[in-house]
């Protein structure tokens, strides 16, 4: 039953060969779907290209699905796997912060990654750019530190916050997605095409 | 108009079909690993093993670094690391396969590859201090974070695609 590193059907060594792969396959669909480019990416802010949206709630929909299923028939452990922790307003002034980054860089860190393998410059760039915000945030931790490990509720999902069971929420999350690529092509009609 | 088309070529994937191939990589992924995808993770590792290279004694009298130094063994030695080196061979595989590799600087015909690379920089320095804040950037922290339907994984990507909207308008000139 998986997670198998964890559950030591797999042994530890092979940890490092699974992430090559699982990294290599990340890197072509995110590529293959066109995230290597910025102004792809930045289509989905001013409505003239919908593919990010479309790629990350489609992902996110498969897999809470999939990982629920395998769950109710006992192939995976949901206890065991790994919940990001909520810290409130971590979440919300880190998320704010990159969202600025996101629409004045054009990328997020994985797809940087992507476009800086086919060569685009301007990740390079922004992968710099990337690590001078790291090291801006380890030298001044000391500032960061209370926002960091503050409002901490826990390892807790959505299920703690609404207590109704996984499947209603995961059917809302779904319902809403559906929305929003519905939305999407409608708003898409009415933009004027941008060509990148 | 013709050669806008011309260049404008749809040679991507649709993106029902990377979202779901997607999908089912996280899946696999936590299958196998019981942990979720990350990018900002490796570039973090970079810069420990940077200033670890450049003085020791700061990385372990700093508090963040010194989480992720141990005596005798190289910050870079991180499942993280490893998998974003295969996201790099990955996206040049897909790159090379749809003949997109070539060094260039991409940017709306409205403004100058120097403007666009400033930007460019500002963003990273931007992404890279937020995602250490919130534990996670829009692989490691929002899509892996849902996958389990994990509260902070939600309220990080509301609070990363809410503010991009509300400040798109700012940046505007840069993409339309």
């Amino acid at each position: 039953m998986g997670p198998l590193i964890p559950n030591g059907i797999l042994t530890d060594e092979w940890n490092i060969i699974i992430a090559v792969l699982i990294g290599l396959a990340f890197g072509f669909i995110l590529e293959a779907s066109g995230f290597s480019s910025s102004r792809k990416l930045a289509g989905v802010f001013y409505g003239y290209d919908f593919a990010v949206l479309k790629v990350f709630f489609t992902a996110a929909v498969v897999s809470v699905i999939g990982l629920y299923y395998m769950d109710y028939l006992g192939w995976i452990d949901m206890g065991m796997l790994y919940v990001h922790p909520t810290y409130v307003w971590a979440a919300i002034v880190g998320g704010a912060i990159m969202g600025v980054g996101f629409v004045a860089g054009g990328f997020c860190p994985g797809t940087s990654l992507c476009a800086v393998a086919i060569g685009k410059l301007d990740a390079w760039v922004y992968v710099f750019g990337i690590l001078i915000g790291v090291f801006i945030f380890s030298e001044a931790y000391t500032v960061f530190e209370d926002l960091y490990n503050g409002s901490f509720l826990g390892y807790i999902t959505l299920m703690d916050n609404f207590d109704i069971p996984a499947k209603w929420i995961i059917l809302g999350v779904t319902a809403m997605a559906l929305i929003a690529f519905f939305v999407s092509d409608i708003v898409r009609k009415r933009i004027k095409k941008v060509f990148y | 108009m013709d050669k806008a088309n011309k260049d404008n070529r749809h040679v991507y994937w649709n993106p029902y079909f990377g979202g779901f191939l997607l999908g089912l990589l996280i899946i696999f992924t936590f299958y196998m690993t019981g942990r979720g995808l990350g990018a900002s993770g490796a570039m973090k590792s970079s810069v420990v093993t940077l200033v670890d290279k450049v003085s020791h004694e700061h990385t372990i009298n700093n508090g963040y670094y010194s989480k992720f130094v141990k005596d005798g063994e190289s910050p870079m030695n991180t499942w993280l690391v490893f998998e974003s080196l295969g996201v790099l061979a990955g996206a040049f595989i897909s790159g090379s396969i749809s003949g997109r590799i070539g060094f260039r600087v991409q940017h709306s015909p409205k403004i100058t590859s120097r403007r666009r690379l400033v930007f460019a920089l500002g963003g990273g320095v931007l992404f890279g201090l937020g995602a250490q804040i919130a534990r996670g950037c829009t692989s490691g922290a929002a899509l892996s974070g849902m996958a389990v339907l994990s509260t902070g994984g939600f309220i990080t990507m509301l609070a990363i695609f809410g503010t991009a909207y509300l400040f798109a308008y700012f940046f505007r000139k840069n993409w339309i």
